[in-house]
């Protein structure tokens, strides 16, 4: 019994290390709200995901906010620049959405959706071309300089969830309750995989993210486990991470569900900085030895 | 496939992504437009920008809800009659006590609560209006509750007594003053009737405004010097139409 929980949670070692993250940044924000949880008598983390102050001095924000923001014709103050530029900095180290897999509410949500759609055998025939969350992303600019409003923020379910759990319980949740019944029913992977925004935002950041799952050709069989278990399969092209040497779209979340399912350990993380990519092999040329 | 079905295809797609989109787009602004004018008669925390620029500007993150010592400010949820995640005030349940440091104003990182306010006194959340029909000190009672507990009483509020013609005793009214009132609304909490006879309104809600052209005889400017009978004859081009008023005086 003792070993097959272990063996369970060695297994699922990633998913338990994201539910720890998701859920402890929700608790940081909560605690220090409703219970004054404080660090050398500074508020642990006061506010919520589109703004917060760390330890009553380092300022924290959503960096697309800020981006909206700005689309409107305002300019805040610096202070939410100098936040914006830390979480950009953060995000830019350890791989753009990895605030997907790694911090962001919905993605407990959205899961959950996934889970029920495989429990319940869900096949549906509604498809959405992945890119049309830069569309969104795209309209939340327009939006936000056409009606003077940071568009997205107005009606983000991150924030909504966030802010609700956070700050008392309203009718958001219900928005949160039709995403989960949207990725189970009607599209697979819906919000997180193909609508969201701030995920096509962070996507962008990941271009240049620091921590990428790295491949190993040599070791694998092609047994497309991976594949199975990826939310944003279009990431995992073998033949293009064989070269890179790793995964290269931003648009991996870092969420290292494919390093879990790979039963020949050809996926692990790494820096980018010590990844080496292969040349490309000639036809006809010999294999390395 | 040929050059001309392929090329039919992609503009059939094209079409139809701009389809999607536009459609997307128009729902998004009819939600966006529905919440940015959903503002009832709410308070927002001192140094609060105009409404738009506020609108605009504030990030939903409650810093300004965690800064504030007395609990006064929530977040609108969802559903709301205030924009949603926005912060504001019900002076009933909990007004604002006016902090002399103003914590709420330094927490919000956006500036959406502007920093420039120095003197919370000259904040201006709202404005008190009162109903005379349930307000106690006009139906002849000695409450004036309101004018003792408002934090600047005597130039906010200040009570005036109205002489009644038949009865024995004259009223005892308390006059809001909306030049120094600053709408932190313990008046409203701490009147006593069932129904605060006095309310806590947004200063647009409430104020109107005389405009320029009107100048009044018991302004103590106008008599001082800037009113008509007093102008010297070249003065006449700042004030419209005083040409015409003034003819023939000269």
């Amino acid at each position: 019994m003792a070993s097959s929980v272990g063996s369970w949670a060695r297994r699922n070692r990633y998913l338990l290390a994201r539910r720890c993250v998701q859920l402890g940044v929700l608790l940081a924000f909560y605690g220090t709200l409703h219970w004054g949880w404080s660090v050398f008598g500074e508020p642990l983390l006061a506010g919520n995901l589109s703004g917060s102050t760390l330890l009553g001095t380092i300022p924290l924000a959503d960096p697309f906010a800020l981006l909206q923001i700005l689309m409107t014709g305002h300019v805040p103050l610096l202070e939410i620049f100098v936040g914006a530029a830390i979480v950009l900095g953060v995000y830019g180290l350890v791989g753009g959405r990895s605030f997907c897999a790694w911090v962001c509410p919905v993605n407990i949500v959205t899961d959950a959706g996934e889970g029920l759609r495989q429990r319940l055998q869900v096949k549906s025939g509604f498809r959405l071309p992945r890119h049309i969350r830069y569309v969104v992303f795209g309209l939340s600019l327009l939006l936000s300089a056409l009606l003077g409003v940071a568009a997205f923020e107005w009606v983000s379910p991150i924030g909504i969830l966030h802010r609700e759990v956070i700050y008392g319980i309203g009718f958001g949740l219900a928005m949160l309750v039709g995403i989960l019944i949207f990725d189970a029913t009607v599209l697979r992977h819906g919000w997180c995989g193909h609508l969201c925004p701030l995920g096509a935002f962070w996507a962008q950041v990941g271009r240049v993210a620091q921590v990428r799952v790295a491949f190993v050709e040599a070791s694998c069989t092609e047994c497309g486990d991976c594949l199975k278990v990826c939310p944003e399969p279009q990431v995992l092209n073998l033949k293009a991470a064989a070269r890179a040497g790793m995964v290269r779209s931003g648009e991996c979340t870092n969420c290292a569900r494919c390093i879990a399912a790979c039963p020949e350990g050809s996926l692990a993380f790494a820096l980018r900085a010590r990844i080496r990519s292969v040349p490309p092999i000639r036809p006809g040329a010999a294999a390395p030895p | 496939m040929s050059t001309y079905t392929g090329r039919r295809e992609f503009l059939k797609r094209m079409a139809q992504g701009a389809g999607v989109a536009t459609t997307g787009g128009l729902l998004w602004s009819f939600l966006l437009g529905q919440q940015r004018h959903a503002r009832a008669n709410m308070l927002r925390p001192p140094g609060a920008l105009n409404e738009p620029d506020f609108a605009a500007t504030c990030i939903k993150c409650g810093q300004c809800v965690q800064a504030c010592p007395y609990g006064t400010l929530s977040l609108s949820p969802s559903g709301a009659e205030v924009p949603i995640g926005t912060p504001s005030f019900s002076p009933r349940d909990v007004p604002c006590y006016m902090c002399v440091d103003i914590p709420c104003m330094q927490a919000c990182p956006t500036g959406a609560l502007e920093h420039d306010l120095e003197r919370i006194e000259d904040a201006r959340m709202g404005v008190a209006t009162i109903d005379h029909e349930s307000c106690l000190s006009w139906q002849g009672l000695r409450c004036e509750i309101c004018y003792r507990e408002c934090p600047v009483r005597n130039d906010a509020i200040t009570v005036e007594n109205r002489p009644r013609r038949t009865s024995g005793h004259a009223l005892f009214v308390p006059v809001v003053h909306a030049s120094h009132c600053t709408g932190c609304g313990i008046c409203e909490y701490v009147c006593p009737t069932e129904v605060a006879a006095i309310h806590v309104l947004p200063p647009e809600l409430v104020q109107g405004k005389i405009g320029d052209h009107y100048l009044l005889s018991n302004d103590a400017e106008v008599d001082a010097g800037g009113g008509p009978s007093a102008s010297p004859a070249g003065d006449h081009d700042a004030v419209p139409g005083l040409e015409y008023l003034n003819e023939g005086e000269r």
